[in-house]
């Protein structure tokens, strides 16, 4: 009688046990019963997973055949592409693996759009039968619309189901939305939904900070997403794992810091703390300001090793020298990296 | 010679009387560079830093000659500002802004496509630092002090990791000729190969660095250029050894989700192509400085 799916984002439900098969209405409501409020992990949403609050229940179909259909942004042609495949209900991955020449790719101009005879192409190379060719057409048309004038990153429809009595049905889908788009789209910001995001990500979002969530124990706040990930990948050659990727913008004002080491610290795998700032338009010296007055504003209670570069860094460094807080300092990349990851050796030895 | 730009390029500035346009259009112009005047709708005719403001950028280029523009104008109107540009005739534009939506993008690189090869405009970022001739010129938001003049080519998406990279250089008295932030977007405009192949022919380089990250096929499709096309060598580093699969790590762009698009797997292209690798970013003087010893 129905098939019930639950809400969370990210991919690959069905293989974590998220979809229930139920012939009656109570087993719709046991289903519900067991499901609400558990966390589902799957390949796409970390260990932790995301929390069940929402599902989504359809009438069971009598599913002929299931085919796979996305759109991406392709980075080498600059385009938007439509990647789809017969062998539909596996996720993309498995399909690249297991059987790659069953992918379609049809790159789509974007003066003109998705034409239909592309659409058509697409539909007979999935081998569809004649009668639904439109049908199927008509789909993706629609979905390189909502695409397009969405600034959406994504579209993926999967499994898109044939049903024995020949119709055309979307099973399950997923968006993914171009953040830098979305001032032109309030109803899709008006989606969000916060309960699927990890709370740390999400507050350093709210606060303009880049952050993403790991599972080592070295918090980093650093300016720049490319010397955050530099400075990660220092503290991985010295022998140690980052807590997380921070970055804090190349200007890095001292307010900005300051909400840096709130957030850090939120996160009670941390043992220490590593600052790396490459000044460049702003200057070391009010970074240093800014270090020493989130010590003494914040009760930190893990060392924090501070590397600073560039711009006024000696009188940065002497702010740092002289300020009454204790901290390690270090002058270079690999100096900050290594001390870090002694504090931290330190620390659990302790 | 530079690759770009020199002390006697003519530099407009679009987003002139901006506060961010304005701040770096001042620090521009305190290192030397020749800036000829500024572009904001509806300012034309006033004077802004003792330059010309115009309404337009074809106003503008037939008034001063100018050459090449920077661009600070917001995400939203960024798009149509480089469209402008391009079809205001000019040879390079470089695009400061952050935050411009990969579709506006996708439009802005077709729509340049309406040029022939010849006569159309460079486009360098958006979402980068700019570029640095040291002791020449500066189009771009890096802090001067950090470059020493040399024989050194620099090609990145990050900013900070590129300051990183030319102060280790200057610590160990290496020079760089030009420096270029191609920034961290998933569509950009000249790729690590175009200016690969620029460096190439640029008598005052010696060797080439690209400072790449995960996500994305230019630094693969680089490598494969340095390979079959390049007498220099190439010193490369990717960011993101510790990046997990499908995050997106700050820049836009910066996001493994397709095969090779890994921080080992590109190190591994790199390798086989004969690119010389700086594993550690804290050593990208010691392997310039042995790359510089063999060459010569």
């Amino acid at each position: 009688m129905g098939r019930e799916g639950p809400g969370p984002h990210g991919g690959g439900r069905g293989k974590a046990g998220g979809i229930r098969l139920c012939s009656s209405e109570q087993e719709v409501w046991s289903a519900a019963d067991d499901l609400f409020g558990t966390r589902l992990v799957t390949d796409q949403t970390g260990e932790r997973g995301r929390g069940v609050f929402r599902l989504y229940i359809e009438q069971t179909v009598d599913i002929a055949r299931e085919i796979y259909v996305a759109f991406v942004l392709d980075r080498t042609t600059e385009r938007i592409m439509l990647v789809a495949s017969a062998a539909g209900g596996l996720e993309i991955e498995q399909i690249i693996e297991e059987d790659p020449d069953s992918l379609i790719r049809i790159v789509i101009e974007p003066a003109v759009g998705l034409q239909a005879f592309q659409a058509r192409e697409v539909a007979f190379a999935l081998g569809l039968d004649p009668a639904t060719i439109s049908e199927a057409s008509n789909l993706l048309i629609s979905s390189y619309r909502a695409f397009r004038e969405l600034d959406a990153t994504m579209v993926e429809i999967n499994p898109l189901v044939v049903t024995g009595d020949g119709r055309m049905l979307a099973l399950d889908a997923k968006m993914t939305f171009d953040d830098n788009a979305l001032f032109k789209h309030q109803k899709v910001s008006e989606l969000r939904d916060k309960s699927q995001e990890d709370p740390r990500e999400m507050r350093a979002n709210d606060r303009g900070l880049s952050y993403v969530g790991l599972d080592g124990d070295i918090g980093c706040i650093i300016n720049g997403a490319g010397l955050a990930m530099a400075t990660m990948d220092m503290i991985k050659h010295s022998g140690g794992e980052p807590a997380n990727f921070l970055d804090i913008g190349g200007g890095a004002s001292p307010e900005r810091v300051a909400k840096a080491f709130n957030l850090v610290r939120s996160d009670e795998s941390v043992r220490a703390i590593l600052v790396n700032i490459f000044a460049g338009i702003n200057r070391c010296d009010w970074v240093a300001e800014g270090v020493v007055k989130a010590m003494h504003e914040l009760d930190i209670q893990v060392p924090v090793i501070v590397r600073l570069s560039g711009t006024n860094v000696e009188e940065g460094r002497r702010i740092l020298a002289e300020s009454d807080v204790t901290l390690i300092t270090a002058d270079t990349l690999a100096e900050a990296a290594e001390k870090a990851v002694a504090a931290v050796n330190k620390e659990n030895a302790a | 010679m530079s690759i770009v730009i020199d002390e006697t390029t003519r530099v407009l500035v679009q987003g002139f009387t901006g506060r961010i346009g304005s701040f770096h259009a001042e620090e521009m112009i305190e290192y030397g560079t020749n800036v000829v005047g500024g572009v904001t709708p509806g300012r034309g005719g006033t004077m802004h830093h003792d330059r010309p403001v115009f309404d337009t950028v074809k106003d503008a280029v037939r008034e001063t000659g100018a050459e090449v523009s920077i661009v600070f104008v917001p995400p939203p109107f960024a798009a149509d500002a480089l469209m402008e540009a391009a079809d205001a005739g000019l040879r390079s534009a470089v695009c400061i802004t952050d935050g411009i939506p990969a579709q506006d993008m996708m439009t802005v690189k077709r729509y340049m496509r309406r040029y022939k090869v010849e006569r159309r405009m460079q486009l360098i970022g958006p979402n980068c630092a700019g570029v640095i001739s040291p002791g020449k010129a500066l189009l771009g938001i890096m802090p001067g002090h950090i470059y020493m003049p040399g024989e050194v080519g620099i090609i990145g998406r990050s900013g900070t990791l590129g300051y990183e990279a030319a102060s280790q250089l200057k610590t160990a008295g290496i020079g760089v000729s030009t420096s270029i932030g191609i920034g961290g977007d998933p569509i950009n405009g000249s790729s690590f190969k175009d200016h690969l192949a620029a460096f190439e022919q640029d008598p005052e380089t010696r060797v080439v660095v690209m400072i790449g990250e995960i996500g994305g096929p230019q630094e693969a499709e680089a490598a494969a250029f340095a390979k079959e096309h390049m007498y220099k060598p190439v010193v490369g580093y990717i960011a993101g050894l510790t990046a997990p699969k499908g995050r997106t790590m700050g820049h836009a762009g910066a996001i493994v989700s397709t095969v090779g698009e890994s921080a080992a797997e590109k190190v591994e292209i790199l390798k086989e192509c004969g690119v010389s690798v700086v594993e550690r970013p804290s050593e990208f003087a010691e392997v310039v400085g042995r790359v510089l010893n063999r060459a010569t």
